[in-house]
């Protein structure tokens, strides 16, 4: 997962084509053909409508450029971005990243499939 | 009970750590106020109207005696406010109230209505270490708070309920974990509450829950898609009580048992996407399913279809794992009763009912039958005078530790009602068990009647509350002491909510007392006719309000006229009476809210009408 700090946000490579989908937009109306980079933005960090998003492009569209996270971005929400579908994360403003990392080195495993690890735990213990 | 693995283990006790990193950060100044909430909601931290309220998860009810014990520490040791606090608390209350206010109390746990247990008074700075404390036993308060997938609650007799269809422990047990941490679901539009019963009544009111499941055998190819006997579950979706009780809608009749994380996952993703954020109040389910209707189902089915189809169904509970999680669920082996045949503890058990009045009507009350027939299920009474309704000190939980050590087999359950429940009994150790529960105050010969009443905790802790809830149950029970009296009464469901919450499920009483506010005082709604699901109250259904709020001073004289109409009015089924919500059923309301209106102590003009 790629952190980016929020006044480096705008290092755009040239030539990328970057869109962004708005939070009531379903993903899968969205023509995604010659798309490098999507950004899906958390109004609040307490919506959760990107998620969903995230997961149906990486999921079930199999999306494979950049999901990027913008808006209200804090630490304690970067490791379920992640598992999301999610690749990178720009923080908000003023949010102090020392403290990232850690999260995502704390739980070595989950219960539930995601869009990364796509089996449960259980099926993956089996397999 | 469920046996936790290694993985389990690390897993809870991660959780623990990550809480205290967060707590440190958020004492630190890394984290503000707003960001600190959530995450300390979705480990069960509250903070509430004098202190922090932790709520600690108990999957589907079921507490190991271990468990108890370091509830019953953390209820000692840490459920302390700082005397200052209290004192200035208990001024608060004092000031509120026209009549002396109860005590506020520490020290101690409270059961509540989703099989969880509470505590009030931990001051924030001590979280991290009950965490710890929590998590050596299992224990912890993962999605307990915030609008995400809570703590699955089911039938207090799971996999021991004599009407039972299959045991519903192992998938509320397969749901927990896929319903842990799950990374989608962690900021819904709003909480959303699942409840699950494999038995034919419903003691786990699924149909006030945003999704109710019952476990259910195929009628067959023809009506249900699969051959006849095969287990699936008929899912029920977008029940909830709060300002707009709804009951759930059947949204699907028969779901193969090994689908349903998928067709969940379905569900909760539906919602996620179109459930309303823009009004709190509009945003559970179940305002959804009632406005989109036909609309959410299809597409609902819709994304299960693609879940199967297009992502390859990865959440399909193979029937190894099935077995893996059912092995935690054998019933104890239990000691067999030195030379005592069953036909001998039956004919012990009848002599002992014959020679001892009480033990013989706490037997008929609290007693229920099992599926092993030398065992019963006794139910622990929590509700007595001089405590609220579901409160546990530090040492009454050792004592129920205690009983469940030697009776139970290491086993208790926190019931719907706000009871425990004791699961493995021996026929032949109920007397033993009666006199030694009586001894400790849980004996209380009450179960489903009048005084074994819910109650929220009300205005005296819950910053969200309107009014109290505690004097209100304490001045109805003190009314009610007499034994026959309660007897001749019979079952009846009173449920006392002290705000439009509902967490004391007023909706679903068959007398509900809800607490309003009005100019700053408290006045209380009463309603009649509500049921939760269960075989005494049938479908579930929400209560009427029988007219303008009362004073907290008229409430009892207002149930005293219900209950007095109800004496009035009721026939002879049988040789018995019939239940209070039958009667109520079959004469109407009007002339229980004539009566309810007749009790008030001023006319109603001089009344601020709430």
């Amino acid at each position: 997962m790629k952190i980016i700090a929020n006044n480096d946000q705008n290092t755009l490579a040239s030539g990328q084509k970057v869109i962004e989908i708005q939070n009531h937009v379903d993903p899968r109306t969205v023509d995604l053909v010659g798309v490098d980079r999507i950004d899906l933005h958390f109004p609040k960090f307490t919506d959760g409508r990107a998620y969903s998003q995230a997961f149906l492009l990486r999921r079930r569209l199999g999306f494979k450029g950049e999901i990027r996270a913008t808006g209200d971005v804090l630490i304690d929400q970067l490791v379920q971005m992640q598992r999301s579908g999610f690749d990178s994360a720009v923080l908000r403003a003023g949010v102090d990243a020392s403290a990232a990392q850690r999260q995502f080195e704390r739980f070595s495993a989950f219960y539930q499939g995601d869009a990364v690890t796509p089996a449960p735990r259980f099926a993956r213990e089996a397999a | 009970m469920y046996q936790y693995t290694d993985f389990d283990t690390r897993f809870v006790k991660l959780r623990a750590a990550q809480h205290r990193d967060q707590l440190e950060r958020w004492q630190a100044g890394q984290l503000s106020d707003d960001e600190f909430r959530p995450l300390r909601l979705q480990n069960g931290w509250y903070v509430q109207r004098y202190a922090p309220m932790l709520r600690v998860a108990v999957p589907y009810g079921e507490l190991s005696s271990a468990q108890v014990r370091v509830l019953a520490t953390i209820a000692r040791d840490y459920d302390r406010p700082d005397p200052a606090l209290l004192a200035e608390a208990q001024a608060i209350q004092d000031r509120i109230s026209p009549v002396p206010a109860p005590r506020l109390t520490a020290g101690y746990a409270h059961f509540t209505t989703r099989q969880n247990v509470q505590f009030n008074w931990i001051p924030l700075d001590r979280s991290a270490d009950v965490m710890d404390l929590l998590a050596s036993v299992h224990l912890h308060g993962i999605q307990t708070s915030g609008n995400c997938i809570r703590n699955i609650t089911s039938d207090e007799r799971a996999g021991i309920a004599v009407d039972e269809v299959a045991d519903p422990r192992p998938f509320a047990e397969i749901l927990r974990q896929w319903s842990t941490l799950h990374p989608e679901f962690a900021f819904l539009p709003r909480k959303f509450k699942i409840a699950i019963t494999g038995a034919t009544e419903d003691r786990a009111a699924t149909a006030w829950h945003d999704v109710g499941l019952h476990l259910i055998r195929s009628d067959g190819e023809a009506t249900h898609g699969v051959a006849a006997g095969e287990l699936g579950f008929k899912v029920l979706v977008g029940g909830g009580m709060g300002r707009t009780p709804v009951i759930a809608s059947t949204i699907r009749e028969f779901l193969p048992w090994h689908q349903i994380m998928n067709y969940l996952e379905a569900v909760v993703r539906v919602y996620n996407r179109w459930g309303r954020r823009d009004n709190m109040y509009k945003a559970r389910i179940k305002i959804l399913v009632k406005a989109e209707g036909q609309r959410y189902i299809d597409e609902v089915e819709a994304e299960y279809r693609d879940i199967l189809e297009r992502d390859g169904a990865p959440h399909t509970i193979s029937q190894a794992e099935l077995d893996r999680v059912t092995a935690s669920f054998v019933p104890p082996t239990l000691g067999q009763r030195a030379g005592v045949s069953a036909e001998q503890a039956d004919r012990q058990l009848r002599q002992a009912i014959d020679a001892d009045p009480l033990f013989s009507r706490w037997v008929a009350r609290n007693v229920a039958p099992h599926q092993n027939p030398a065992l019963r299920t006794v139910t622990l009474s929590f509700k007595r005078p001089g405590q609220a309704p579901g409160d546990a000190t530090a040492d009454q939980l050792d004592v129920a530790a205690d009983l469940a050590d030697r009776y139970s087999a290491g086993e208790v359950r926190v019931n719907h009602d706000q009871n425990l429940v004791l699961p493995w009994v021996a026929a032949a150790d109920l007397h033993a068990l009666y006199t030694a529960a009586r001894a400790a105050a849980f004996a209380s010969p009450n179960v489903h009647l009048l005084t074994d009443m819910i109650a929220c905790p009300g205005g005296d802790y819950c910053a969200l509350a309107n009014a109290r809830s505690i004097p209100v149950a304490a001045a109805i029970t003190e009314r009610y002491q007499d034994l026959d009296e309660l007897d001749d009464l019979g079952e009846i469901d009173l449920h006392i909510s002290g705000c439009i919450n509902s967490c004391g499920h007023h909706h679903s009483g068959h007398i509900g007392i809800l607490g309003v506010d009005k100019d700053g005082k408290e006045w209380y709604q009463v309603t009649l006719g509500g049921s939760d699901g269960s075989d005494l109250g049938g479908p579930a259904l929400a209560g009427k309000v029988v007219g303008p709020s009362f004073s907290a001073a008229e409430v009892p004289d207002v149930i005293e006229a219900i209950l007095n109409t109800y004496r009035n009015l009721r026939q002879n089924m049988d040789g018995r009476h019939e239940t209070f919500i039958t009667t109520l059923r079959r004469v109407r309301h009007e002339a229980f809210k004539a009566a309810a209106n007749g009790a008030r102590h001023a006319p109603l003009h001089s009344h601020a009408e709430a």
